[in-house]
C-alpha cells in the first residue's frame, strides 16, 4: 500500500576528521571589496543577501578594498594591532601558567583577537557588552589592568572577585564588560534586556551582545531574537562562528542548514555575515551595527565567521575530533597577519616595530605575571570569609550562623 | 484603610512603585493593555504609558532574562509569570543568573528583579494552573521567596519586593486573590470585602521582608505555614477545637526562624503545612530546623501536611487539596501523641 520506505536519522558531521586531510573546499569565499553596503537605514528585507555572503575588506595583498574599506585613524590601527599582539601575548603567558599548575584552566582566543578588539573599538565609554569567555579582547583593547586579569586567573588574594569565579570568567562594569556567566547564552537576553532598559529611559547608550555558534542552539538565543525583533532595542547581536563548540563542529548547531546570521532573518533584524579574521571588516561592520543601535533603528545581527585555533580550554585535545593540521590551513588566515602585512603595506607599520611590539607584550606579560603570582596562585591567598559576603547584600541570621559555623 | 482584594493590593503596589520610582518597569504576558489574566495590572499601562508597563512575547525565560538585563542597567524590574507553572523556562535565568549576579561579581553587578507569580490550586486548574513550586527556590542562594496570605501584606511586601536590591520571587497564592479560602469549595466564596484582612491603607507603606506573623494565638500545638493554607489551618482549628497558634511565615527565606522556636518552645507540638508535594517540600526543611532548635521542648513528632507526592490532578482536586478534614485529622493525631 504505502511508498514510502523505511526512516533514516540524520546526524551531521563534518567534511574531516583526524587523521584527514583539511578540506574546506565547500567554503564559499567571496573576493574582498565585492560585497555591497547599504544605507544603515535600509529596510532589513531589502539586505537578507547580506546575511549569505561574506564581507571581506582585506584582500590577499593586504590592501583595503570595497565600499566597507573606510579610513580608519592611523592611532585606532595601531592600537589594534598592538591589542591583538598584546591579547597573543598574554594567552600565551597564561597558558604557561597552567601548564605550571599555578592555575586550574585558561581558554585562549587565538585566531578570533581581531573581532571582539575590532568591536570594541567601534563602541563608546558606557556602552556595556555581555560577552562570553573568549573575549577578553574586550578588556585588552581598554586600559583594564593586566595584573586584575590574572590574579582572576589565579584566585589569589588581589582577585577582584574574591576567588568565587572560575578563571577567565572577569567583570567590569568601569570596562563595559558584563560578568561572565559560564552557563551558555544566558548573557544574550540581558544584553537585549539591558538594551531595552537603555530605551525606555532615552539614554544614548547601546548594549553588545556575544554568543558563540554552538550557543545559538541555546534557548535564550531565540528569547533574544524575538525580543530584539518585538522591542527594536539598540542592540549588536554579535555570532563568533570559529567552527567548533569543544568537539562539535558548527554543524551540531544546524549551521549546515543555514547560516547562523540567517536565523535573524525571520526575525526581521538585519544580519551581516562576515570575515572575522579581516579586521578592517570587522571594524567596519562594528561601526556599520553600533550607528543603527545609536540612531535608534534597532538592532543587527553579525556573524563573524573564523576559527577556533586553540582548543576549546586547556581540559580538551582537538587533536581527538579535527586533523591537526586544519587551523593552518583555515582559508581566512590569521587576523593578527593580515592586520599587521596592512600596516605595513599603508607604511605604519615594520618588521622591526612588530617584532619589538611582540617582545614588549611578552615582557610586559612577564612582568606582570609575576607580580600577581606574588598575591599566591591556584586559591592561595582567598579568604573564606568572601565565601558568605555578597550572597545578598546583607547577609541574613541564616548565613551569618553558617560562616561562624565555619569559624571564618 | 480601603477595602482591597489581593488583586487590588498588589496593583496598588505596583502603581505607588511605578508612581515612586521612574526605574520600575511592569511586563509580562497580557499585563499591557490588558492588565493581566487576573487584572493585577489593570490601568497602569494607561496610567503609565506602554514604555513602563507592556506585554512580552510568551518567553518566560526572556521576561526574567530581559527583566535581568534591566535590573543590571538599573532598572527595578517587576516582572509577571502568568502563572507559578510556567515559571520553569525562566528557571536558569532565575538561578544562574539572578541568585548569583551580585556574588560571582562581587557586587560589581546586581539584579534587583522582583519575579511576580500566581501560585497554587483550589481553582480547578489542572497540572499546569495549580503547582506550589516555592521549594525550588528557597533552595537556591541568593533569592528571597516571599508568599502572602493577605491584601494587606501582599502589598506592603510586594513593595518591599521591589525596593530589595536582590532578586525576589514572589509567589501570589491566586486561590486568595478575591477572598480567602479555607478549603471548603462546596461553600459559598467568601471575599475580601468585609474581611479585616482586607483593610489597606491606600498609600505607601512596606513590610519587612523575613517576618512571619501570628495569625491565631494558642497554647497546644505550633501551626506553621503560609499562604492559602493559613485559613484552611483557621477552619480545621475551629472545628477541632485545639488551641492551636498558627503562624503565617510571609517570607519563606530569609526565614522567621525565631518566632517559630518561640512558639514550638511554648506549645511544645509543632505541625506543618503546605500545598506544596510532600518530599523534599519546604515543609521538609521547617521540620528540620524546628527539631535542630526545639528538639528536647518537642512532646511529639513534627507532623507534616502537604500535598501528595503527585501531580496536581485535575477532577480529584479535592481528594489532593490538603484540605481542612485532613488537617483537622492530623491535628487530632499530633495531639494524641505521647
Amino acid at each position: 500500500m504505502t511508498d514510502f520506505g523505511p526512516l533514516s536519522f540524520t546526524v551531521p558531521e563534518p567534511p574531516v576528521r583526524p587523521g584527514d586531510e583539511p578540506d574546506f573546499s565547500e567554503f564559499e569565499i567571496p573576493r574582498a571589496g565585492t560585497v555591497r553596503k547599504p544605507e544603515v537605514d535600509t529596510d532589513s528585507r531589502e539586505i537578507k543577501d547580506l546575511a549569505t555572503t561574506m564581507i571581506r575588506v582585506l584582500n590577499r595583498d593586504g590592501e583595503a578594498v570595497g565600499p566597507w574599506a573606510e579610513d580608519v585613524d592611523k592611532d585606532i590601527l595601531l592600537h589594534a594591532l598592538r591589542s591583538m599582539l598584546r591579547t597573543r601575548a598574554f594567552d600565551e603567558r597564561m597558558m604557561m601558567l597552567q601548564r605550571q599548575g599555578k592555575t586550574s584552566f585558561y581558554m585562549k582566543c587565538t585566531g578570533e583577537e581581531a573581532i571582539a578588539i575590532g568591536q570594541q573599538l567601534a563602541l563608546s565609554p558606557g556602552d556595556m557588552n555581555f560577552p562570553t569567555y573568549r573575549q577578553q579582547g574586550l578588556l585588552l583593547c581598554q586600559d583594564y589592568p593586566v595584573v586584575d586579569m590574572i590574579c582572576q586567573i589565579l584566585s589569589n588574594a588581589r582577585d577582584p572577585l574574591r576567588g568565587r569565579q572560575l578563571p577567565i570568567m572577569y567583570s567590569s562594569k568601569k570596562h563595559g564588560f558584563f560578568t561572565i556567566s559560564g552557563n551558555l547564552g544566558t548573557q544574550y537576553i540581558h544584553a537585549v534586556g539591558w538594551a531595552m532598559a537603555s530605551a525606555i529611559k532615552g539614554d544614548t547608550k547601546i548594549a553588545a551582545a556575544w554568543i558563540g555558534d554552538g550557543s545559538t542552539a541555546e534557548n535564550d538565543f531565540h528569547a533574544a531574537l524575538v525580543n530584539a525583533s518585538v522591542y527594536k532595542p539598540p542592540v549588536v547581536l554579535n555570532i563568533v562562528n570559529n567552527q567548533w563548540a569543544i568537539s562539535s563542529f558548527q554543524g551540531i548547531a544546524g549551521g549546515d542548514a543555514a547560516t547562523f546570521a540567517e536565523r535573524a532573518l525571520g526575525y526581521g533584524i538585519p544580519s551581516l555575515r562576515v570575515d572575522g579574521n579581516d579586521f578592517m571588516a570587522v571594524h567596519a561592520v562594528s561601526k556599520w551595527a553600533v550607528e543603527r543601535a545609536r540612531r535608534n533603528l534597532g538592532p543587527t545581527m553579525i556573524e563573524w565567521v573564523t576559527y577556533r585555533v586553540a582548543p576549546h580550554s586547556t581540559s580538551d585535545d582537538p587533536s581527538k575530533y579535527r586533523p591537526r593540521e586544519e587551523s593552518a590551513a583555515w582559508p581566512l588566515g590569521d587576523p593578527v597577519l593580515r592586520l599587521k602585512n596592512h600596516l605595513i603595506k599603508t607604511g605604519l607599520w615594520s618588521e622591526e616595530r612588530h617584532l619589538q611590539s611582540e617582545a614588549e607584550f611578552d615582557e610586559e606579560m612577564r612582568t606582570a605575571t609575576k607580580e600577581a603570582e606574588s598575591y599566591g596562585v591556584m586559591g592561595g591567598g582567598s579568604s573564606a570569609r568572601d565565601i558568605f559576603e555578597d550572597v545578598f547584600k546583607e547577609m541574613p541570621p541564616h548565613l551569618q550562623a553558617q560562616r561562624q559555623k565555619l569559624g571564618v | 484603610m480601603v477595602q482591597m482584594t489581593m488583586i487590588d493590593a498588589i496593583r496598588s503596589a505596583m502603581d505607588i512603585m511605578l508612581d515612586r520610582d521612574d526605574d520600575v518597569v511592569v511586563f509580562g504576558e497580557d499585563v499591557g493593555y490588558f492588565g493581566g489574566v487576573f487584572r493585577c495590572t489593570a490601568g497602569l499601562q494607561k496610567k503609565y504609558g506602554s514604555s513602563r508597563v507592556f506585554d512580552s512575547p510568551i518567553n518566560e525565560s526572556g521576561i526574567v532574562g530581559a527583566g535581568i538585563g534591566m535590573a543590571v542597567y538599573g532598572l527595578r524590574p517587576c516582572v509577571e509569570v502568568q502563572f507559578a507553572d510556567y515559571i520553569y523556562p525562566a528557571y536558569d535565568q532565575i538561578v544562574s543568573e539572578a541568585a548569583r549576579m551580585r556574588y560571582r561579581s562581587a557586587g560589581d553587578f546586581t539584579a534587583p528583579i522582583t519575579i511576580r507569580s500566581p501560585c497554587g490550586g483550589g481553582i480547578f486548574g489542572g497540572q499546569t494552573h495549580s503547582q506550589s513550586p516555592e521549594a525550588l527556590f528557597t533552595h537556591v542562594a541568593g533569592l528571597k521567596t516571599i508568599v502572602p496570605s493577605t491584601p494587606y501584606d501582599a502589598k506592603g511586601l510586594l513593595i518591599s519586593a521591589i525596593e530589595d536590591d536582590d532578586p525576589v520571587v514572589f509567589l501570589e497564592p491566586k486561590r486568595l486573590y478575591n477572598g480567602p479560602f479555607d478549603g471548603y469549595h462546596d461553600r459559598p466564596a467568601q471575599n475580601w470585602t468585609n474581611h479585616p484582612l482586607g483593610e489597606v491603607p491606600e498609600g505607601y507603606y512596606n513590610l519587612p521582608i523575613g517576618k512571619a506573623a501570628v495569625r491565631r494565638s494558642g497554647n497546644d500545638v505550633s501551626i506553621i505555614t503560609y499562604g492559602t493554607m493559613c485559613f484552611v489551618a483557621e477552619a480545621a482549628v475551629r472545628e477541632t477545637g485545639i488551641d492551636a497558634e498558627i503562624i503565617d511565615l510571609r517570607t519563606l527565606l530569609p526565614l522567621d526562624i525565631e518566632t517559630i522556636e518561640a512558639s514550638v518552645k511554648k506549645t511544645g507540638r509543632c505541625m506543618v503545612i503546605h500545598e506544596a508535594t510532600l518530599t523534599s517540600g519546604f515543609g521538609a526543611e521547617l521540620a528540620a530546623q524546628i527539631q535542630e532548635r526545639c528538639f528536647y521542648h518537642l512532646e511529639a513528632p513534627i507532623e507534616r501536611v502537604a500535598g501528595w507526592d503527585t501531580p496536581y490532578p485535575h477532577a480529584q482536586e479535592w481528594d489532593y487539596f490538603p484540605g481542612p478534614a485532613r488537617v483537622a485529622r492530623a491535628l487530632r493525631t499530633l495531639m494524641e501523641a505521647v
